[in-house]
């Protein structure tokens, strides 16, 4: 399983990319929309991990671009805020409920994860 | 309770009691002073005026409407006494001319004469002849009259000087009223004789007995002394002195106002018969006159008083009715005012911790993911394995994350119920979130909070925002009453088929019986002193009905107190205009 993780604090990624790697998933991240697209050119991703609220892009509309790149990656949303609206539209982007409130549980992100690819 | 204490408006203490920041914009007594005092004013001054008005005109127009009748009522009778009179000189006159003092001096002539005098007017009794020396030569009457010396009277003299005289009414030798008229006339050579005729007065009364006076009249003959000649009803006896004072000579009739003994105002038409020694009185009653004019007073002092009772009580219903209206459109907007400043300032809370948790949230996520790294390095490399105290010190760094991020998530959860409505709601999840926010000072006072919630509890659904916010008000309440180390029971049981119940019951001071009718009134609070706004309750209240519930309280002063909210499980939204 390769992931691809988004998110604009660069502490956060790192970490949660190397908590990843250390349970056996090839987990990369990128701390901007522009990261991101660049990183997927070059490597396939089976499933990207998008924080909603992102400075200038967000997860929302990274999701569209990255889909229309890999029409295969499957996509788990998170955020910092409980909003409702987010919620919905997030809803109606990732097709189910995967969407995750910070602080993140390690478990419950990598359970998510491969619901996703089940599908 | 005085009936003047129930008929008290509701408005009448206000302006004096409201506090300050939430005053009233009126003061609603002087509204309703100023507009019963004003409308009395107009409506009533148009009314009294023409009333007054009134009163005079048609007083004065009775008046001389009375004076009008008693005028013309003098002149008739005058003029039918006058003519009396003269008719019955004219004849004497007539005969006097007619008959030479021969024919005269005859006694059968002469009876003859009064024989004809007497069919032809009625009233003579007796007819005499007397010569220039004043002796009665010849009488026909019922007395013995002849020889009679007349002389010396003044009748006598002055039937020589003006050739006609007409006596005032005396009893004379007969001992019965009459009048006299004696008639003169000059001979030839310079001599004369008088024909003199006595006419019974009888004739007379009857002639001024059939006048119809009205107002309890009187009509008599009084001669110039004020001396009555004829018989009168209330002013003295026949040939005594009239009890009222003699009018003044006037040749016309005239009528005057004036008293009588007793005080009574009396109404008194005179005239003065010419070339008599009579004034022809007619003296009138002026309060029977008025008699009529007293009912119509009544009946007009009985219209206005009905008139301004009627406008008054008009214009005291309209006025309070209306200043009511105010007063309570008034309250209305100030609670109003409270409830939106109330919600302004929760939304604003909302947004607060929706901020702040969201800044710190990206933090704790940082922290959080550093620690689990830590965590797994210690847990899955083998060079990091074994030490306890480290992982230890991981894994509690870890829990405190963990706290924060579930002070954070009811924050934002709090945050967003805010403007949410209908949603369901489960009362378990629901009564944590609430305990969630108090559940430190609980811990702190040492208050004992025991949940029970039936396992029959249906999810209902319901405003989650407006659940929170009645059940923080209803805690926070028992808190504040509660002493440290009390008892809060929150039991939610089901009550019917589409209801459910929630009881917050404390242990608390208790509310007096006088102030528990009124717990729920808007800006009443018994924490006035400690900054109460009196609003907490009327705003659970309101919210409670709302959402279609109801809300009930019962309590015990030194027991504690017991708020019993029942709510539809399906809740109707009810229009946000009915706060």
């Amino acid at each position: 399983m390769r992931v691809l993780l988004v998110d604009d604090e660069m502490e956060l990624v790192s970490a949660l990319a190397e908590r990843l790697s250390l349970r056996g998933i090839e987990a990369d991240w990128a701390c901007t929309c522009h990261d991101a697209l660049t990183r997927v050119e070059s490597k396939t991703f089976d499933i990207a991990v998008l924080d909603v609220k992102m400075p200038r892009i967000s997860g929302l509309e990274l999701k569209k671009r990255l889909q229309a790149k890999c029409p295969l990656m499957k996509f788990i949303f998170v955020t910092g805020h409980g909003s409702e609206d987010h919620f919905q539209e997030a809803l109606r982007e990732a097709g189910t409920a995967y969407y995750l409130v910070k602080p993140l549980h390690i478990q419950t992100l990598i359970d998510k994860m491969n619901e996703a690819l089940k599908e | 309770m005085s009936i003047l204490a129930r008929l008290k408006p509701c408005f009448w203490g206000h302006a004096d009691t409201e506090e300050e920041r939430y005053k009233h914009l009126f003061n609603f007594r002087r509204i309703w002073k100023l507009t019963v005092l004003l409308t009395t004013v107009v409506a009533l001054s148009p009314v009294i005026s023409l009333a007054v008005f009134d009163y005079n005109v048609t007083h004065d127009a009775m008046e001389s409407e009375i004076v009008l009748r008693t005028s013309r009522l003098v002149s008739n009778a005058k003029r039918t006494v006058s003519f009396f009179l003269t008719e019955r000189k004219a004849a004497l006159d007539f005969i006097v001319h007619h008959h030479s003092p021969e024919e005269l001096n005859d006694p059968a002539t002469l009876a003859h004469l009064l024989e004809a005098l007497q069919k032809a007017f009625a009233g003579f009794t007796d007819l005499g002849l007397i010569n220039a020396l004043g002796r009665q030569q010849t009488y026909v009457g019922p007395f013995d009259l002849v020889d009679k010396d007349y002389c010396r009277q003044e009748w006598f003299q002055e039937v020589q000087d003006r050739g006609v005289y007409i006596s005032d009414v005396s009893l004379g030798y007969r001992q019965l009223p009459h009048v006299v008229i004696a008639v003169k006339h000059e001979l030839e050579d310079g001599s004369f004789y008088v024909l003199r005729a006595t006419v019974d007065t009888k004739r007379f009364n009857d002639l001024l007995s059939g006048l119809e006076v009205d107002g309890g009249g009187d009509a008599f003959i009084v001669n110039h002394q004020g001396m009555i000649q004829t018989p009168t009803r209330w002013h003295g006896k026949v040939l005594e002195k009239m009890l009222l004072p003699v009018p003044d000579y006037s040749p016309e009739t005239r009528v005057l106002q004036c008293q009588d003994v007793g005080g009574e105002p009396l109404v008194v038409g005179y005239a003065y018969i010419a070339e008599t020694p009579f004034i022809l009185m007619i003296v009138k009653h002026q309060n029977l006159l008025m008699k009529p004019w007293h009912k119509t007073r009544k009946a007009l002092f009985a219209f206005l008083v009905v008139s301004v009772t009627a406008v008054l009580v008009v214009i005291l219903g309209v006025a309070t009715y209306l200043v009511n209206m105010i007063h309570d459109a008034d309250e209305k907007r100030v609670v109003t005012l409270h409830h939106m400043e109330y919600s302004e300032r929760m939304a604003s809370i909302g947004r607060l911790a929706a901020g702040v948790a969201h800044e710190i949230n990206n933090p704790l996520a940082i922290i959080s993911e550093k620690a689990g790294l830590i965590h797994d390095i210690f847990n899955l490399k083998q060079e990091y394995a074994g030490d306890q105290k480290l992982i230890g010190l991981v894994e509690s760094v870890q829990s405190s994350v963990e706290r924060c991020g579930a002070v954070t998530k009811r924050l934002l959860s709090f945050a967003r119920h805010m403007d949410v409505e209908i949603q369901p709601v489960r009362f378990k999840e629901l009564i944590e979130e609430v305990l969630g926010f108090l559940g430190k000072e609980a811990e702190y006072r040492g208050i004992q909070v025991d949940v029970e919630v039936r396992d029959d509890i249906p999810t209902i659904k319901s405003d989650r925002g407006k659940l929170q916010q009645i059940f923080l008000n209803l805690v926070n309440n028992a808190f504040a009453a509660m002493a440290d180390g009390g008892h809060l029971e929150i039991k939610v049981y089901r009550r019917s088929v589409d209801s459910v119940s929630v009881k917050v019951r404390d242990d608390g001071c208790g509310i007096r019986e006088v102030d528990l009718k009124r717990i729920f009134e808007p800006f009443f609070s018994t924490k006035k002193q400690r900054g109460g706004t009196g609003l907490g309750l009327s705003i659970t209240y309101g919210l409670v009905r709302e959402l279609g519930g109801d809300i009930r309280v019962a309590s015990a002063v030194g027991k504690g107190t017991s708020f019993t909210v029942t709510l539809p499980i399906e809740a109707k939204q009810t229009k946000r205009s009915d706060r």
